[in-house]
C-alpha cells in the first residue's frame, strides 16, 4: 500500500441554490479543487462522486457520467463511478478513492459529493431521506428520519440522565463555529433558549436541533504522498481510512445509544494509523442531530459513554477545548446536502491542517472525521495529519 | 410516501407472522430468511407473536411525509416484543401517555391512505395493553 495525500479541496457555498442545477454544483466544487492543487483536469485519472438520491432529489441518475461530462472530463474517457451509503456517500467516495490511489491502481483521483435537496417540497424531502433507513419496516411505519434519531436521544437521555439543555449547547457550540465558516448555510450564532424555543420536530428534537436541508457538493483531489510536492507545499497526509456496518433498521441494534459501527470505524481507523484519541487535535463528526454528535464523541472514545454532554457544557468540545468538535460549524449549522458532507469534512481538517481556517483555526497536527449513513448503518472514519 | 405493490400482499404485514432460528432460538420480526448468528447453520422457520410487547424508546412524530401529515403528532415506538424481537410502530394513545416500559399489545388497523382517495394500507399498530 502506498501512502496517500490530499492536495487540493474545493467547496461550494452551502444553502438553497435555486440560481443553480445539481451538475453545476459539482462542477464549481470540482474546479476548486484542481485551482487548490494549480492542475489540470488532464491529469485525473478517476472521479468517485459521493450521491445519495439524485433520482428522488432531482430526477437523475447515472451521476457519474454526467459529473464526468459536465467537468469536461469526457475526452480522456476517464473512469467515473457515483458512489451511495445515504449521508454517508461523501464518505465512501472518499474511502473509494483512497483505496485507489493506495493500492496503485490509480494515480490521481477526485473524491467528491454533491446534493440538491431544496428542488423538491419539505414533506417530498423527509419521504425521501427516510429511504436511508428501513424504508418497509420503518418508513412505512411512519418512522420519519429526525423520529428516529429522536428515539434514540429518547434513550440516551433516560439512561444517562442527559439534560435538554445540554443537547442544545452542541447546537449553540456549532452555530457558534459556523458563524465563523464563510461557506456555511446559517451563519449565525443562536442562544439555548433559541433551541429550547424553536418548533418541535420529533419529541425530544427541536428544529435546532437538526442539520437542515441543503444544496452543496465538495470535492478533494488525492494523490500518492511522493508526487503530492509536485502540486502542494502543504499535502495532507491520509494515515486511515475505514468503514463499517450494521443493521440497516435501528430496532435491531444491540444498544440504540451506542453505534456500534462508529465503535467498529473508530478502532480501524486508530489501528490503521497506530494512533488513539488522544492523538486526535480536532473532529468532524456526523451531527445531522444534536443526538448524534454525542453519541459520536463517546462512541470514538473521546470520553466515556454517558459523559459527552457535560464534556461539551463545559466547553471542551468548542473551540480551544481539549477537543474541539465540528470546527465547521458541523452538518447543523454548515448544512447537510448529503452525498456531499463527508467530503466537506475532510475539507475542514484539510483546511485547519494547513492552518488557513481563519477565525475558527484550531492548533493541531492530527484531525478525523466521521460520517454516518442513516441510522449508524455505514460509518466512514478518516484521519489525516501533517 | 408510495408502496411497492408487493407490500399490500405480505401478510407478515397483517398479522405478525415472522420466523425463528430453531438452531439458536432467535426470534425475527420481520422474518429473516438467514440467521445472522447460524447463517447456513442455521434453522428457519416460520412463527407467530404473541402480539404483546414493552415500549424500549419513543418519539412523537410532528413533521411527516405528505401521506402521514394528516395524522401527526403521532407517538412512534421501537417496541420488543414478547419473544425478544423488536419492532418499530406507531403507539395509539395520547403522546402524554406514552412511557419507556409501557406495556402495549398489537392491533390490526389502517396505516395510511395513499393520496387522495387512493389505496390504503394497513398494518400492524399497538394500543396500551
Ligand atoms: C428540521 C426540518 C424538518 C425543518 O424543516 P421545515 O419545518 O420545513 O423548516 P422551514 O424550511 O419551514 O424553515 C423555517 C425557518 O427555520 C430555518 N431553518 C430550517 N431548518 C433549519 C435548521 N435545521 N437549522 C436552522 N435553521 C433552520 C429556515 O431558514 C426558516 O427560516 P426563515 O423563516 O427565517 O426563512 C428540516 O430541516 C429537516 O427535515 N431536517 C433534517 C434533515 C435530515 O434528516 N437530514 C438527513 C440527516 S442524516
Ligand atoms: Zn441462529
Amino acid at each position: 500500500m502506498r501512502e496517500v495525500a490530499v492536495v487540493g479541496i474545493g467547496l461550494t457555498e452551502f444553502g438553497e441554490k435555486w440560481d443553480t442545477s445539481f451538475r453545476n454544483l459539482f462542477v464549481e466544487a470540482g474546479a476548486n479543487a484542481l485551482e487548490d492543487a494549480g492542475m489540470s483536469g488532464d491529469q485525473i485519472d478517476e472521479i468517485f462522486v459521493g450521491n445519495m438520491s439524485g433520482g428522488r432529489f432531482v430526477l437523475q441518475e447515472h451521476i457519474g457520467a454526467l459529473i464526468a461530462d459536465f467537468a469536461g472530463l469526457t475526452k480522456n474517457h476517464i473512469p467515473s463511478t457515483r458512489v451511495e451509503a445515504a449521508c454517508a456517500s461523501g464518505g465512501l467516495a472518499f474511502r473509494q478513492a483512497y483505496t485507489t490511489v493506495a493500492s496503485g491502481i490509480q494515480d490521481i483521483v477526485i473524491a467528491g459529493g454533491v446534493e440538491k435537496m431544496t428542488d423538491v417540497g419539505g414533506s417530498e424531502t423527509t419521504d425521501a431521506l427516510a429511504g436511508a433507513a428501513d424504508r418497509e419496516w420503518e418508513g412505512l411505519v411512519g418512522a420519519t428520519f429526525p423520529g428516529l434519531y429522536a428515539m434514540i436521544a429518547t434513550d440516551y437521555m433516560n439512561r444517562y440522565g442527559l439534560t435538554r439543555e445540554q443537547l442544545a449547547m452542541v447546537a449553540v457550540k456549532n452555530h457558534y463555529n459556523g458563524a465563523r465558516n464563510p461557506m456555511a448555510q446559517y451563519r449565525k450564532e443562536i442562544t439555548v433558549e433559541d433551541v429550547l424555543r424553536s418548533t418541535l420536530v420529533a419529541d425530544p428534537l427541536r428544529l435546532l436541533d437538526c442539520s437542515p436541508v441543503t444544496d452543496g457538493a465538495a470535492a478533494v483531489i488525492l494523490c500518492p504522498l511522493e508526487m503530492a510536492r509536485e502540486f502542494t507545499d502543504t499535502p495532507i497526509k491520509v494515515l486511515a481510512s475505514s468503514q463499517a456496518s450494521d443493521t440497516i433498521a435501528l430496532h435491531d441494534r444491540r444498544d440504540f445509544s451506542t453505534l456500534d459501527a462508529t465503535v467498529a470505524a473508530g478502532r480501524r481507523a486508530f489501528k490503521q494509523a497506530s494512533l488513539t484519541p488522544k492523538d486526535i487535535g480536532m473532529v468532524e463528526v456526523h451531527d445531522c442531530f444534536t443526538i448524534v454528535e454525542l453519541c459520536a464523541i463517546e462512541d470514538l472514545g473521546f470520553c466515556a459513554k454517558g459523559q459527552a454532554g457535560k464534556l461539551t457544557e463545559d466547553g471542551q468540545t468548542a473551540l480551544g477545548g481539549s477537543i474541539p468538535v465540528n470546527t465547521s460549524g458541523g452538518l447543523k449549522s454548515c448544512g447537510h446536502p448529503v452525498g456531499a458532507t463527508g467530503i466537506k469534512q475532510v475539507c475542514e481538517i484539510v483546511e485547519q491542517l494547513r492552518g488557513e481556517a481563519v477565525g475558527r483555526q484550531v492548533d493541531a497536527e492530527i484531525g478525523m472525521t466521521h460520517n454516518v449513513g442513516g441510522t449508524g448503518a455505514t460509518v466512514v472514519c478518516n484521519i489525516l495529519g501533517v | 410516501m408510495s408502496v411497492p405493490r408487493y407490500w399490500r400482499k405480505q401478510l407478515n404485514r397483517y398479522n405478525l407472522k415472522g420466523s425463528k432460528c430453531e438452531t439458536c432460538g432467535r426470534h425475527f420480526f420481520p422474518p429473516r430468511g438467514l440467521c445472522p448468528e447460524c447463517r447456513r447453520d442455521g434453522k428457519i422457520v416460520d412463527c407467530e407473536f404473541s402480539g404483546n410487547g414493552t415500549v424500549r424508546t419513543f418519539s412523537i412524530i410532528r413533521t411527516a411525509s405528505s401521506d402521514y401529515d394528516i395524522q401527526t403528532p403521532y407517538p412512534l415506538a421501537i417496541i420488543e416484543l414478547d419473544e425478544g424481537t423488536c419492532m418499530t410502530a406507531q403507539v395509539i394513545c395520547e403522546p402524554e401517555e406514552i412511557h419507556i416500559g409501557m406495556k402495549v399489545k398489537r392491533v390490526f388497523r389502517r396505516i395510511i391512505a395513499e393520496g387522495n382517495g387512493g389505496v390504503i394500507v394497513y398494518g400492524t399498530k399497538f394500543v396500551p395493553a
